[in-house]
């Protein structure tokens, strides 16, 4: 460990930006800046980049989550891992789910020495098990600047760029409120850029729409687990805010007030669906008492934004909701994690957070906020610790000559025009419905992957977009790719596990009991991979 | 939806062009403008970081709302989510008030 932070060398001035780092950070939220503060820790110089604003953007930033922190008590432990495994379809890794638990533990204590204003009860007792997003992540745009990380704010990374001998070299992108170009030569890459939420408009969630998961598969990095794409989250019909936790004292009815059989927030969610596919669905939270309806304003004061700036009373008036969908921010695929440093099948390239799979944890169902955010930190911690030590081990030359690695949506070949508004549409209209996404089959399935398929290819042949819209086609392309990887996987996912559902094989099939990779842009592949350890309990099913 | 930036409190600090996560602010010669307001993904961050509460976001994520300014601010509504979280001079005692184990409790 240096006793200064080690700096981002600038190579050259106005009007584009070039910098030479050790370690390039892509995304700025509580992956991305647990990333990069710990990358300094291990002495490396960090660049940071953030498509929006390091401190407010990503899902955790907008909302309040849960965190997966559970006291070093032996019991409590095998309790937390143990109770969601049949949830998630026995997926899980028992070894990482203890080592995200300690190291989300002394992450989470850190932060309390960070001063970070954890609560504390009646009884004197400080509770963990909850962060601020907007508190959080302000405290971590203020612990990576201190830990000299030069931070890109407004600059989405379009493309990685690779040495001639195949090398990793680092990224390049816009400076959207600067109209120029950044350039960053780093010894490795650490890819932090969320999920894919699709531009749905789920909270804090439009800059989510799978950038990572695009540049990574651009230098052939895999996926896993992308089955486990389709988490839909409860939000008023008309507005963001989403909490799952608090529509566990909700009822569900129909416009003509009559309860939807088998509606609930915890398994219950596909009855909602169903009703919304025939008609409005309204909630009302007449389940809470005095001391519930208290907490929920004391711990989560957004979710009352959309409700009292329109004159509903939650607790004793019913309300229009919907399903909108979350993808991959909740779900559990995402890039393939080869080592305990959160290594990626790409040598110098890592994955945190949402960006990667959460399947080690989560399985096939996601853990909610809670696992994310625990997540986040844990594989944000070593995948900067790895990403530095791999830096700062490489002894090749970084000012070598460099090539763009970017595909679609960046070069084209024809004058016909890249449009990415069109494009992010058509992508939507085949994963937002739920006859599609969330109850899946065969034929269905099928169908809506020809149509992507097309899209893909009539993307490739479009001409390249002005600078001014790179970021948008960029973006619509990646939640194209991703939504062909989600496919694919379900297709090759021939049974009901976690939350991917098949209405054609509506069982867990025990011989399924396996991850599935994916990968490859012109032509997506899938392939399987043995479920390897042995100790996580069989299904009694 | 970002729906105004009160022209009488902002001080054109631009503090809302640089933290807004979708870029839906540009800055001027003078107050900053609602460049893109379809752009805005209704986060309500910005109204968190602006220091003089000029700011109001509707609930209405997918179109424009026609609101009533002189009212809000007699409700006191501009800087209300501010003020819930503690991020006021006169509201820090509430930064540490989630009760969320409660409800992670039951």
């Amino acid at each position: 460990m240096t006793s200064h932070p080690a700096r981002a060398e600038r190579l050259s001035g106005s009007g584009f930006v070039e910098l030479e780092t050790d370690v390039l950070v892509l995304g700025g939220g509580p992956a991305g800046t647990w990333a990069a503060i710990a990358a300094a820790e291990h002495g490396a110089s960090v660049v940071l980049a953030d498509k929006g604003f390091c401190g407010t953007s990503g899902a955790t930033a907008a909302a309040g989550t849960g965190v997966w922190y559970v006291d070093p008590d032996p019991a409590k432990r095998e309790a937390a891992m143990a109770n969601r495994e049949a949830l998630g379809g026995y997926l899980q890794d028992r070894r990482w789910m203890a080592r995200v638990l300690d190291r989300t533990y002394d992450n989470s204590h850190r932060l309390a020495e960070w001063g970070y204003p954890y609560p504390t009860d009646a009884n004197g007792k400080t509770h963990h098990t909850s962060l601020q997003g907007p508190e959080y992540m302000r405290l971590m745009r203020k612990r990576t600047k201190q830990a000299g990380v030069t931070i890109l704010d407004h600059s989405p990374a379009l493309e990685l760029l690779v040495h001639d001998d195949g090398r990793l070299a680092g990224a390049t992108g816009i400076r959207r409120q600067k109209q120029d170009n950044w350039l960053v030569r780093a010894g490795s890459v650490v890819i932090a850029t969320g999920g894919c939420a699709f531009l749905s408009k789920t909270l804090g969630s439009n800059v989510l729409t799978g950038d990572g998961y695009l540049m990574a598969a651009e230098v052939g990095a895999e996926l896993t687990g992308m089955e486990f794409s389709n988490a839909y989250a409860i939000a008023p019909a008309f507005g963001t805010v989403t909490k799952t936790l608090f529509y566990s004292w909700a009822s569900f009815t129909y416009e003509d007030g009559s309860v939807i059989p088998g509606a609930a927030s915890k398994g219950g969610r596909s009855e909602i669906a169903r009703a919304l596919q025939q008609g409005p669905v309204y909630a009302q939270l007449d389940k809470a008492d005095a001391e519930i309806q208290a907490a929920m304003r004391l711990s989560q004061p957004n979710f009352f934004l959309p409700l009292d700036r329109t004159g509903i009373d939650p607790f004793k008036q019913r309300f229009p909701i919907t399903l909108r969908l979350e993808g991959t921010v909740r779900g559990t695929g995402g890039m393939r994690i080869t080592d305990d440093n959160c290594a990626t099948s790409v040598p110098g390239l890592y994955a945190a957070g949402d960006a990667a799979t959460r399947e080690l944890i989560c399985g096939g169902f996601t853990g909610g906020g809670s696992h994310n955010a625990a997540w986040a930190m844990s594989s944000g911690y070593w995948a900067g610790g790895g990403a530095a030590d791999y830096a700062l081990r490489a002894t090749q030359q970084r000012r070598a000559p460099l090539a763009r690695a970017g595909t679609v949506g960046l070069r084209g070949g024809s004058s016909r025009p890249f449009d990415p508004a069109a494009l992010a549409k058509a992508v939507q209209d085949e994963v937002f419905p739920y006859d599609i996404n969330y109850f899946r089959e065969a034929g269905r399935l099928d169908a809506s992957l020809n149509r992507l398929d097309r899209l893909w290819h009539e993307s490739s042949e479009a001409g390249g977009t002005t600078s001014d819209h790179a970021q948008r086609a960029r973006e619509s392309a990646a939640m194209l790719a991703t939504a062909r990887w989600m496919y694919r996987s379900a297709l090759a996912r021939t049974e009901t596990r976690g939350m991917h559902r098949r209405e054609d094989f509506p069982r867990q099939d025990e011989a399924q009991r396996h991850a599935i990779t994916t990968g490859g842009l012109d032509e997506v592949w899938t392939s399987t991979r043995p479920k390897a350890d042995a100790d996580v309990a069989e299904a009694a099913e | 939806m970002i729906q105004v930036i009160d022209v009488d409190t902002c001080t054109a600090c631009n503090i809302c062009v640089t933290v807004c996560p979708t870029n839906v602010f540009d800055s001027t010669v003078g107050i900053p403008v609602i460049a893109r307001q379809t752009d805005c993904q209704t986060c309500f961050l910005c109204e968190l970081y602006c220091p003089e509460d000029a700011l109001f976001v509707t609930p209405y994520a997918d179109g424009p709302q026609p609101i009533d300014v002189s009212q809000l601010k007699r409700d006191r509504t501009f800087g209300s989510y501010r003020r819930a979280i503690g991020w006021t001079d006169d509201t820090g005692d509430a930064r540490g008030l989630d009760r969320s184990y409660v409800l992670l409790g039951r």
